[in-house]
C-alpha cells in the first residue's frame, strides 16, 4: 500500500521500575550488584520489576490523516511518541514509517540560555532536523510569528518566559516534514498565542501533512483530528471518529461513582506538605453519585490533608464541559471574609466544599479539575481531570420538549410575555 | 506533493547485535554537526573577560611553568632545541586532545534535554565537542608560529604530515570520549575519572621531557600511548627533532587509536539505544 504513513505492528516497550529515579547508578553499585547476587536471582528480580509501559499496540495511519491520541497521564501516549519518533526503540514489535518525521515533544529543545534569539532559532531548526537554506528562507516568518522582532538580537536568557515559548512555537511551526508528530505543546503560553498555535496547527492539517496529536484538550482534538485513538495503561482501548472517541475517553476510568481519590504515585513531590484525598459529586444532602440532577442544588467537595500549616493557601474547583471548555473557576477563599479567615491553615484533614445552584448545567456530562496553590508563590497540586459527572436534566425547564439544548448552562429564566 | 510513493521508509524495532556507524545517517545530519560545533565555540567563552584567548593563554601559561621549573630548575633536556618551543609543540596537541576529550565526556549527559526530545545520532554530540577543540587549536597555533619566527626555526619540509598527525590526536579524543560519554550515561562516576585520566595521561606522554629519556626496555610499552606518537609527530615535522624510533612509535600509535575509535564506536552504538531511557 502507497499511501500508508505508518504502520504500527504490536509494538511494546518495557521499562525498568525505579529508573526515572535513580537515573543513573554508580559503578560501586553494579559491581556490588554483581558480586552479591547470584545469577538465578538477578534474574527473578528482573522479572518483577519490569513493567510494560506500552504493549501490543497495532495501527495504521493513512497519508495526510490527523490522528489524535488520548489518554491519562502514565497511560503510555509520551511513550509511543517517543518511539515513534526515535528517541527510544521499542522492546518488541515494529513500526514503519514511510517519509520523514518530524516531531516537537518539546518547543524549543535546544534552546541555549547564552544565545540570541537570532542564534537559537539556527540552531533549533537544525535539531529539528531543517536544512539551513530552508532556515533562511524561513526566518522572518518565523520572528514574524513569534512577535519578538525587537529583541531577536538578545541572549534568550533574557527573554520573558512568554517570548520564549513563543519563539520556540514559531520555529517548531515552520517545521515541514511528511509526517509530524506533535505532544501537547499547545499547552503553553498565554490564551491569545494559544488560539494562534492552534490556528497554525490547523492550517499544517489541512495542508495535507501526516499529523500525530497528543492533547489533553478535547476540544483542540475535535477541531483537529478525524480519528482518534485512546490509549489506557499501555493498551491501544479504542480507535474511533474523534467525537466518538471523547466521549468514551470521558465517560471512562475517570468517573468512578462521582467520586475519586488519589494514590502516592499521581501525586508529584512538590505538593508536600499538601496531600489531596478525595473530590466527590452529589446532589445536596444525597449519597455520592456520578449522575446528579441539575433541578437541585449538586454539591461539590475536595477532601485533603495538610501535613505542615500553610500561609495563602487557596483551594478551588474548575468546571469543564466535555469537550474541555472552561466553564468556572473558583477557589475557596474567594470570599473576603474566608479569605481572612484562612489566612493560615493549620495542620490537619479539611473539606473544601462548595454549591452549585439549581438549574445551573445543561444535561451532558461533565470534568471537574482542581487546584492547590498559594497566589504567585507556589501550585502545590493542580489536576485538571480529576472527575467526571452527569448532569441529568430531568425537570429542568424545557423538558416537555425532547430535543437536546445547546449551551452548557441551563438556568431557569424569568420569562414574561406581554401582548403588544 | 511530489515524489510520495517513494518516500524514504524507516522501520523501528527492538535493535540487536552491534552495528559501527551509520554513515548516510550522518550525512544527513551534518548540518547538525556544523551548528552544535559552532553552538559550543560561541557559548564557550561566553560572559569571560578574556574571551577565545582562553585558547591561547591556556598552553602559553603551563608552558611557561614548565620552561621554569623542568627546563631550567630541573634541567630536562629538551632534545637540543630551546625548552619553551619544545614543550609548546607538545602542548598544542596535548591540550586539544584533554579538552576535547573532557568535553566529549560530557557532551551526552549535558545534552540530556536533545536526547530525550528529539532523534538524531547521538554519535554528533561528542564529534562536535571534538570538532570545536580543533578551532582552539589553530587559534593557539598562531602562536607556536610566532615562537618559530622568534627562535629562527624554519618548519621542515615534513610539515606537511602535521594535519595527519593532527587527525592522530582526534582520533584518539574521539575514541576514548565514545567510551567515556556512553560510560557516563550510566555511571557518573566518569566525572570524577576523566579529570584524573587526562592528568595521569599528561605524565605518560612526552610533554615536559623528551620521549629519548624513556629507556629502551620500556619504549615498546611506551608507545601504546598513541598520544606519543603525536608528540612525537608534531616535533619532527615542525622542529625536525630526529627521534630513531619514531617509525615503530608512530604506527604503534596509529594501530592503538584505531582499536580505540573502533571499540568505542562499537560500545557507543550498542548503548545508544538506552540512552535516551538512562541519561
Amino acid at each position: 500500500m502507497s499511501d500508508l504513513a505508518l504502520r504500527v505492528k504490536n509494538l511494546g516497550k518495557q521499562y525498568r521500575i525505579g529508573m526515572a529515579s535513580p537515573a543513573y547508578r554508580t559503578l560501586r553499585e553494579t559491581l556490588g550488584e554483581q558480586f552479591s547476587l547470584s545469577r538465578r536471582q538477578r534474574n527473578d528480580d528482573a522479572a518483577v520489576d519490569r513493567i510494560w509501559a506500552l504493549r501490543h499496540i497495532s495501527f495504521d495511519v493513512r497519508q495526510g490523516q490527523v490522528l489524535g491520541i488520548i489518554g491519562r497521564n502514565g497511560a503510555g501516549k509520551s511513550t509511543l511518541l517517543k518511539i515513534l519518533s526515535r528517541v527510544t526503540d521499542p522492546t518488541e514489535g515494529f513500526a514503519e514509517i514511510h517519509g520523514r518525521v518530524g516531531s516537537l515533544l518539546e518547543v524549543g529543545t535546544g534552546f541555549h540560555p547564552e544565545l540570541t534569539g537570532r542564534e537559537n532559532i539556527y540552531l533549533n531548526g537544525a535539531i529539528l532536523g531543517m536544512k539551513r537554506a530552508e532556515i533562511d528562507r524561513k526566518f522572518d516568518e518565523i520572528v514574524a510569528f513569534s512577535e519578538v522582532e525587537k529583541f531577536i538580537d538578545t541572549p534568550v536568557k533574557r527573554y520573558s518566559s512568554g517570548m520564549y515559548l513563543r519563539l520556540a512555537f514559531a520555529v517548531a511551526a515552520h517545521l515541514e516534514p511528511e509526517i509530524l508528530v506533535v505532544d501537547e505543546v499547545l499547552a503553553v503560553g498565554d490564551a491569545e498565542f494559544q488560539r494562534k498555535c492552534l490556528g497554525k496547527m490547523s492550517d499544517v492539517a489541512q495542508q495535507g501533512r501526516t499529523v500525530l496529536f497528543v492533547s489533553h484538550n478535547m476540544s483542540a482534538i475535535l477541531r483537529l483530528t478525524e480519528e482518534t485513538l485512546v490509549i489506557e495503561r499501555g493498551q491501544l482501548v479504542q480507535r474511533a471518529p474523534s467525537a466518538q472517541a471523547v466521549d468514551y475517553y470521558l465517560s471512562r476510568g475517570m468517573s468512578q461513582e462521582g467520586q475519586r481519590s488519589w494514590c502516592d504515585e499521581e501525586i508529584p513531590a512538590s505538593a508536600k506538605p499538601f496531600r489531596p484525598l478525595a473530590i466527590r459529586v452529589r446532589n445536596d444532602g444525597q449519597p455520592v453519585s456520578d449522575s446528579v440532577r441539575s433541578r437541585e442544588t449538586v454539591a461539590i467537595e475536595f477532601e485533603y490533608r495538610l501535613d505542615a500549616p500553610l500561609s495563602g493557601l487557596r483551594v478551588g474547583i474548575y468546571l469543564m464541559s466535555a469537550r474541555g471548555e472552561y466553564i468556572l473557576t473558583s477557589f475557596d477563599t474567594d470570599d473576603l471574609q474566608l479569605y481572612e479567615r484562612y489566612a493560615t491553615r493549620p495542620a490537619g484533614q479539611y473539606i473544601s466544599r462548595c454549591v452549585l445552584p439549581p438549574d445551573f448545567l445543561n444535561e451532558g456530562r461533565y470534568m471537574i479539575g482542581v487546584n492547590a496553590s498559594a497566589f504567585k508563590i507556589k501550585r502545590y497540586f493542580q489536576d485538571e481531570q480529576a472527575l467526571t459527572f452527569h448532569v441529568d436534566a430531568a425537570g429542568a425547564p424545557g423538558m416537555q420538549w425532547p430535543e437536546p439544548r445547546l449551551g452548557t448552562v441551563r438556568p431557569r429564566l424569568e420569562w414574561k410575555i406581554e401582548m403588544v | 506533493m511530489a515524489g510520495r510513493g517513494d518516500a524514504q521508509v524507516t522501520i523501528l524495532k527492538p535493535a540487536s547485535g552491534w552495528s559501527l556507524i551509520d554513515l548516510r545517517d550522518l550525512w544527513h545530519f551534518r548540518e547538525l554537526i556544523y551548528f552544535l560545533t559552532w553552538r559550543d565555540l560561541k557559548v564557550r567563552y561566553k560572559q569571560t573577560l578574556l574571551g577565545a584567548s582562553w585558547a591561547v593563554l591556556r598552553p602559553f601559561l603551563t608552558m611557561v611553568v614548565f620552561s621554569i621549573f623542568f627546563g631550567k630548575l630541573a634541567g630536562v633536556p629538551s632534545d637540543g632545541v630551546p625548552y619553551p618551543i619544545f614543550s609548546f609543540t607538545a602542548l598544542l596537541p596535548w591540550e586539544l586532545f584533554a579538552a576535547s576529550l573532557t568535553v566529549a565526556a560530557h557532551s551526552l549527559v549535558q545534552n540530556r534535554h536533545m536526547i530525550t526530545k528529539i532523534y538524531f545520532p547521538r554519535l554528533i554530540l561528542p564529534l562536535s565537542a571534538i570538532l570545536a577543540g580543533v578551532v582552539d587549536f589553530l587559534i593557539a597555533f598562531v602562536v607556536l608560529v610566532g615562537m618559530m619566527v622568534y627562535y629562527r626555526f624554519v618548519p621542515t619540509a615534513n610539515a606537511w604530515t602535521l594535519p595527519l598527525f593532527l587527525l592522530l590526536a582526534l582520533v584518539t579524543a574521539l575514541g576514548v570520549g565514545l567510551w567515556l560519554s556512553a560510560l557516563n550515561v550510566l555511571y557518573r562516576d566518569i566525572n570524577y575519572v576523566t579529570p584524573f585520566l587526562t592528568q595521569f595521561w599528561l605524565f605518560i606522554t612526552p610533554i615536559a621531557y623528551p620521549a629519548s629519556l624513556v629507556p629502551g626496555q620500556w619504549k615498546i610499552l611506551y608507545a601504546l600511548n598513541p598520544m606519543a606518537g603525536v608528540v612525537e609527530g608534531f616535533r619532527w615535522a615542525l622542529l625536525g627533532i630526529h627521534n630513531p624510533n619514531l617509525g615503530t612509535l608512530v604506527s604503534t600509535s596509529v594501530i592503538v587509536s584505531l582499536l580505540l575509535l573502533v571499540s568505542g564506536l562499537l560500545y557507543f552504538r550498542r548503548m545508544e539505544r538506552i540512552f535516551a531511557d538512562m541519561v
